[in-house]
C-alpha cells in the first residue's frame, strides 16, 4: 500500500489532473460544502469545453458558465439557491453569451441514481421517477423501457462516469482517507463513479483521527488522485463545525451579476485577479470569515470502536 | 388583487402567511413529508409546533428530522437544519423513501401550473421571449412519487394557466387515467394548489376546481385570475385564515418576514 503524501496546491492540482475537455462533479453535497475555491482554480486556469455534473451547484455553476469554461451541464438544476435565477446560466442557455451551452436536464433523484449506477459498474438503474415528464422525454441518459419481471414502465437512468469528482471535505490524511459529516447528498457514490477524485479539506490530520471512526469516511484514499488543504476552500456555501453560509454572499452575487458586463467586473474581482485563495481571503476582508465561523459548538456523542 | 391586499392587511396577517398556515394544515400528524424550501419549510415547521408534532421531514439532501431547526433556514444545507437532525444519510437514502410510497406528502412550487396540475420549473416566457429557469431539483421526482403533492404559487393569470408549456413535474397530464397509463404509482398526484387568493383542490377527472376562496376574497377575483374556467366547488368554503398560535410559531421562525413578506 503506498503511503506517498497526495498534498498538491490547488494550482497543482487542477494543472495535473482536470484537462479541458472533462466531465467534472462538482457540489455533490448540495447546498454545503460546494468545491468554490477549486472552481475559481478552474477558471483562471482558463479549462475550456468542461461537462459540469452535479445535481445543484448553487452559483458555482453559474459563474464558470459565465467564465467560458464549460460545454455542457448535466444537472437537476442552476441557479442560486437563496436569491433565484443564475444570469450567466440563462444568458447562455438562451442567448448563447459567451458561449453556447447544452444543458441535460435531470431531476435529483434521476441524477443520484445516474452516480450510483457509475459507482455500481452497471450501465444503468431503474426508477419510476421522471415518467409523464417532459425530462423523461429529452434527456437521451433517460430511456423508457418494460420491467423484464413486472407488467410496467420504467425509467433506465444511465450511469455517469465523471472524469473527476472534486469533493470538499471537513478532514482528509495526506493519502486521501476523509471524513465527511453534515450534508452527504451525493458524494459517497459520486467518488466511487468517478475516475478520479480530488479532495478539498479544511483539515490534514493523522491517518490514525481517521480509522478512530471508520464510519465517518466517505472517501478511501485509493480513489483519490489529489489532497488540496484549502481551510475556508468552500465559501460561500457551509462547512458544518467550520463555519456558516454567507447568504450575503449569495444575495451580492445575484445582485452584481444581472448585466454580462457587471459579471465581467465581479468575475475579475474575485477569481480572475486573485492568485489564490489566500488573495481570495483578503478581498473578502478579516471581519467576514471570522463572522461566519462556529458560534457554539455542537460536538457529537463518541462512539466506542473498543472491544 | 390591490382589494385583497388591502383587506388581508386590515386582518393582520400577509398573503404568504395565509399560505403558509393552509400549506402547514395539509400536513397530518405522524406523517413523512418531502419538504422542500421557502414557504413549505416554513409550513412543516409550524405544522410540528402545533398540530402535527409527530410529522418527520425530509430533505433533497439526506436530512431527516423530527425537530424544526432553530434558526430561519436560508436552504436545507443551512448547518442548522443538519444540527440536531435525527439522521444525515445519503440523497439516495431519502429518495428510496418517496419511491416506496412511504412519504406522504411533498411541498412544490411552480412557476406555471396547469388545470391538471402540471408544473413547469423549466422554462418562463415574458415578453414573448423564453426565459431558462433552474428547472427540476427534486420536484419531478416528488411530483411522480409522493402520494400527495401540494403546490404554492402566487395567482395570477399567466402562471395558472390552461395547460403548461414544460412538464417539469407531471400532475394529471391530460386528466383522468394519465398517470396510470404513464406507470406512475396508483397513490401518488396532486392534492392542492395553494395560493395568494384561494385552495383548488383536484376532481376524480385530474382536473382543478376552486375548493376555498381566501377572506375578503372574490369568486370572480379567482376566476378573473385564472388562466382557464374554472369549476366553482358545489360547498364552496372560506380558507381558515392563520390562527394566533400559528402566527405566532411563524413569526418566530421568521421574524424579519424574509419568507413571508
Amino acid at each position: 500500500m503506498a503511503t506517498e503524501s497526495k498534498l498538491l496546491t490547488m494550482h497543482d492540482a487542477i494543472a495535473r489532473h482536470v484537462p479541458s475537455g472533462s466531465m467534472v462533479l462538482l457540489g455533490a453535497q448540495l447546498e454545503q460544502m460546494i468545491p468554490f475555491a477549486a472552481g475559481h482554480e478552474l477558471i483562471r486556469q482558463s479549462r475550456r469545453d468542461l461537462t459540469l455534473v452535479g445535481p445543484i451547484s448553487d452559483i458555482l455553476f453559474d459563474q464558470m458558465i459565465g467564465a467560458g469554461c464549460v460545454a455542457r451541464v448535466m444537472a437537476a438544476w442552476v441557479g442560486n439557491v437563496s436569491a433565484g435565477v443564475g444570469y450567466c446560466f440563462r444568458r447562455a442557455v438562451e442567448r448563447s453569451v459567451p458561449r453556447r451551452l447544452e444543458m441535460v436536464d435531470y431531476s435529483n433523484f434521476t441524477m443520484a441514481l445516474a452516480l450510483h449506477a457509475g459507482a455500481l459498474g452497471v450501465p444503468f438503474l431503474p426508477t419510476y421517477a421522471t415518467l409523464g415528464s417532459d425530462l423523461l422525454k429529452k434527456n437521451g441518459n433517460l430511456r423508457e423501457f418494460s420491467s423484464p419481471v413486472s407488467e410496467e414502465k420504467l425509467v433506465a437512468v444511465r450511469a455517469l462516469r465523471p472524469d473527476v469528482a472534486i469533493l470538499h471535505v471537513q478532514r482528509s490524511d495526506a493519502q486521501g482517507n476523509a471524513h465527511v459529516w453534515g450534508s452527504l447528498g451525493v458524494a459517497m457514490d459520486g467518488a466511487r463513479a468517478a475516475r478520479k477524485v480530488i479532495l478539498v479539506a479544511e483539515e490534514i490530520v493523522e491517518p490514525s483521527v481517521i480509522a478512530s471512526d471508520p464510519n465517518r469516511t466517505v472517501v478511501p484514499g485509493f480513489l483519490v488522485a489529489a489532497v488540496v488543504h484549502e481551510p475556508g476552500g468552500a465559501h460561500p456555501s457551509p462547512v458544518q463545525g467550520y463555519y456558516g453560509r454567507d447568504h450575503a454572499f449569495f444575495a451580492e452575487y445575484h445582485e452584481q451579476t444581472r448585466r454580462l458586463e457587471d459579471f465581467e467586473d465581479w468575475l475579475a474581482r474575485w477569481v480572475v485577479q486573485t492568485t489564490d485563495r489566500s488573495d481570495y481571503g483578503k478581498q473578502l476582508g478579516p471581519g467576514r470569515m471570522a463572522n461566519l465561523a462556529v458560534k457554539v459548538h455542537a460536538f457529537s456523542a463518541p462512539a466506542d470502536f473498543g472491544y | 388583487m390591490a382589494r385583497s391586499e388591502t383587506n388581508l392587511a386590515a386582518r393582520g396577517y400577509t398573503f404568504s402567511e395565509l399560505m403558509v398556515a393552509a400549506a402547514a394544515r395539509e400536513i397530518a400528524d405522524g406523517e413523512l413529508v418531502f419538504v422542500g424550501m421557502r414557504l413549505p419549510m416554513l409550513a412543516f415547521l409550524v405544522a410540528r409546533r402545533t398540530h402535527a408534532p409527530g410529522a418527520v421531514g425530509l430533505f433533497e439532501n439526506g436530512v431527516l428530522r423530527e425537530t424544526p431547526s432553530t434558526e430561519l433556514l436560508y436552504t436545507m444545507g443551512d448547518p442548522s437544519n443538519l444540527r440536531g437532525a435525527t439522521q444525515c444519510g445519503a440523497m439516495l437514502d431519502v429518495m428510496g423513501l418517496l419511491q416506496q410510497g412511504r412519504v406522504d406528502v411533498g411541498f412544490l412550487g411552480a412557476a406555471e401550473v396547469d388545470r391538471f396540475g402540471n408544473l413547469n420549473t423549466t422554462w418562463g416566457f415574458r415578453n414573448k421571449e423564453m426565459q431558462r429557469l433552474p428547472g427540476s431539483g427534486g420536484a419531478c421526482d416528488i411530483a411522480c412519487l409522493a402520494r400527495r403533492t401540494v403546490v404554492l404559487l402566487a395567482h395570477d393569470r399567466a402562471r395558472l394557466c390552461d395547460r403548461v408549456g414544460h412538464i417539469t413535474s407531471p400532475g394529471f397530464g391530460t386528466g383522468e387515467g394519465w398517470r396510470r397509463v404513464q406507470g406512475l404509482p396508483a397513490a401518488s398526484g396532486p392534492s392542492a394548489i395553494i395560493t395568494t387568493l384561494a385552495v383548488l383542490r383536484f376532481g376524480h377527472d385530474g382536473e382543478a376546481y376552486l375548493a376555498s376562496v381566501h377572506p375578503g376574497v372574490s369568486v370572480e377575483e379567482v376566476l378573473a385570475n385564472t388562466g382557464w374556467t374554472l369549476r366553482v366547488a358545489d360547498e364552496l368554503m372560506e380558507t381558515s385564515p392563520p390562527s394566533d398560535e400559528e402566527l405566532r410559531v411563524m413569526r418566530e421562525l421568521d421574524p424579519h418576514h424574509f419568507w413571508t413578506r
